[in-house]
């Protein structure tokens, strides 16, 4: 009988690691919430657009194309889509036993199926990171990844004219698609110095070769700014959105490197919408309810792997933005690594070591990425007493601070109980390593991760019994 | 100007001319183009927000790939569905939704 490897995300980094387990001779159950394989990178286009040229508004569409025809057609392979992971129950021993839900986006009705792997591949991916400021839950506000989703997925602006603020590389693909489907981009802010970008991205520039293929995509974005005369201004934040009802100013300012606000230069800009991200929050959920350790960085918390991948829970291996922010060819090298051990490939496999070393370079590049964009400690120096914190339940940053300082002694937990920030639909994941953040130092911490229910089901749903993974025909000897 | 499809006549990506749908939100008819996310129709008709906040604020999108749980709407009958990645479907009914009186 041969191994079943579950891999949970069909991203660049699921992409890979179902290509890598079919390549060591696994059978493949590929899993995922949406409709089509291809992750946030590598965003389809619904079935209905029918859409001749969909590889115009992507690089390494191609290459994509390649890899996921290979690993759908596998017939070794099940490809799951619209399929979340709602929990994974961890037995005894071996790998967690992976509970999903098949059928349209929170459905009332959906089938419950179970999988019980040999091994588990989480790849997940990220979310955007958005720093509170006042005026933030304005609608028209949007992060940099809701203008970048709607615009390739389903070829819509979010706005125009448009500004686009934060940290990190990512603004200008998002500057660049914004401008493609012909919104104005007013400006794209970047809130770190010239100085710290150049520093993080000039050390060590042998480091870079090998990521030229990523470093000229960056640098095709510049040029396309610089031809539709979008100013890419360094040193510079938005500090407030303003509006009756919805956003019709954004207010900027300078920074000093530690991002607090240069008194005086504040400007007000009218715009349309505001797409703003300050880097990206991996989705934990899955690893944590996994027993998998994190590991803390500057940049946040990510999933602990081992030179294979491995986490340190049992027959489950992670790989893409949950284990560090590197972006999609890290995130594919690092699926393939995954995938082929998972698979019970060798590590010293001559393919595994050349993989180890893409993935090695891949890393030093996130390492990178990390140093030149970082998050400046003083930006809560932005934030008012009524400034909303926690979206879902309106928790304000004077309330959270109040809290904070009436249980000195007390626990995040009792912060949160009392305030309700991170209590409300999204469970946290929009605010919880901000609240960590302003809560640290201040009371003893609680893991902003943990979420048992990783996905929203129905009580209707919670009390159908589940399916058993049922093998394809053409395969039952060789699947469980 | 507010948010807009790109014209599938100008669409590099190459679009075939756009099969048209129809939804109601709050009873009112909304048209919407298939394949459009239940968020993208709202938006494209210059809608931007449609469900509010304990405050009684107003939301619509902010994440877009379902993280924040801001543009819960209700549709055909079943609550709390995020609107960013529900697709939409000829003859939906939504209904729009108020943190309020929402089941957590
Ligand atoms: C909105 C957004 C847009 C982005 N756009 C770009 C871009 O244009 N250019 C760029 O360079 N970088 C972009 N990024 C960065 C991007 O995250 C990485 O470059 C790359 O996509 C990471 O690959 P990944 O495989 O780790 O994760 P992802 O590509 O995020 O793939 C993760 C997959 O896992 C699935 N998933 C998650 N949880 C579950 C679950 N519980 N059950 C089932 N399936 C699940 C998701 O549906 C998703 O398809 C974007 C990020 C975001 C958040
Ligand atoms: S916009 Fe965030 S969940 Fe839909």
């Amino acid at each position: 009988m041969s191994r079943l490897v579950v891999v949970v995300g069909a991203g660049p980094a699921g992409l890979g690691a179902a290509a890598g387990a079919l390549r060591a001779g696994a059978d493949v159950t590929l899993v995922d919430a949406s409709e089509h394989p291809g992750g946030q990178y590598h965003r389809m286009l619904p079935g209905a657009f029918a859409a001749a040229h969909p590889g115009r508004l992507h690089h390494g569409w191609r290459g994509f194309e390649r890899l996921r025809d290979h690993v759908l057609r596998h017939p070794r392979c099940d490809w799951w889509p619209e399929s979340t992971v709602w929990s994974l129950e961890r037995p005894g021993e071996g790998a967690p036993v992976v509970h999903v839900l098949r059928g349209e986006a929170d459905a009332a009705g959906r089938e419950r199926l179970v999988l019980r792997p040999d091994a588990l591949v989480l790849a997940p991916g990220a979310h955007d990171r958005v720093l509170p400021f006042p005026g933030w839950e304005l609608p028209g506000v949007y992060t940099a990844g809701a203008a970048q989703a709607l615009a390739k997925g389903e070829r819509l602006v979010v706005g125009d004219p448009v500004l686009i603020a934060g940290s990190g590389p990512f603004l200008l693909p998002v500057a660049a698609s914004l401008i493609e489907a012909g919104a104005t981009v007013l400006e794209v802010l970047e809130a770190n110095p010239a100085a710290t970008a150049a520093r993080g991205w000039g050390r060590r520039p042998w480091e870079l070769a090998p990521d030229a293929g990523k470093a000229g995509e960056l640098a095709g974005y510049a040029l396309l700014l610089a031809r539709h005369r979008v100013p890419y201004r360094t040193g510079r934040a938005v500090i407030e959105a303003r509006g009756d009802g919805r956003v019709e100013e954004a207010v900027t300012a300078r920074l000093r490197p530690d991002w607090s606000v240069v008194p005086g230069t504040e400007r007000t800009v009218p715009v349309d919408a505001l797409c703003v991200s300050h880097g990206f929050s991996p989705q934990l959920e899955l690893p944590v309810a996994a027993g998998c350790a994190l590991t803390r960085t500057p940049g946040g918390a990510f999933t602990e792997v081992d030179a294979d991948q491995r986490t340190t829970a049992p027959g489950v291996y992670a790989a893409g933005e949950i284990t560090g922010i590197g972006g999609a060819p890290a995130a594919r090298t690092e699926g393939l690594l995954a995938g082929w051990i998972a698979g019970g490939g060798d590590p010293r496999a001559r393919e595994a070591a050349a993989l180890s070393r893409r993935r090695d370079r891949a890393r030093a590049f996130a390492a990178r990425l990390a140093a030149a964009h970082p998050i400046g400690a003083a930006w809560p120096g932005w934030l008012r007493e009524e400034t909303v914190v926690c979206r879902c339940e309106e928790t304000t940053y004077g309330s959270l601070r109040r809290a904070a300082g009436d249980q000195a002694s007390g626990s995040a937990r009792a912060v949160k109980l009392g305030t309700r920030a991170g209590l409300g639909p999204c469970q946290a994941r929009v605010c919880g390593p901000t609240v960590a953040e302003l809560l640290s130092g201040r009371v003893p911490g609680a893991n902003p991760h943990h979420r048992p229910i990783a996905q929203p089901i129905r009580l209707g749903e919670l009390a159908s019994p589940p399916t058993e993974n049922t093998p394809k025909p053409d395969r039952k000897e060789s699947a469980r | 100007m507010s948010a807009r499809l790109v014209p599938a006549a100008r669409d590099a990506a190459g679009r075939r001319p756009d099969v048209p749908l129809r939804i109601t939100v709050d009873g009112e008819p909304v048209a919407g183009v298939a394949g459009q996310t239940i968020a993208g129709v709202l938006l494209a008709s210059g809608r931007r927000t449609w469900r509010s906040g304990p405050s009684g604020a107003p939301r619509g999108v902010f994440c877009g790939i379902g993280a924040c749980f801001d543009c819960l709407v209700t549709v055909n009958g079943v609550r709390d569905v995020r609107a960013c990645r529900r697709r939409a479907r000829d003859g939906d009914t939504v209904a729009t939704q108020s943190r309020g009186e929402d089941a957590r």
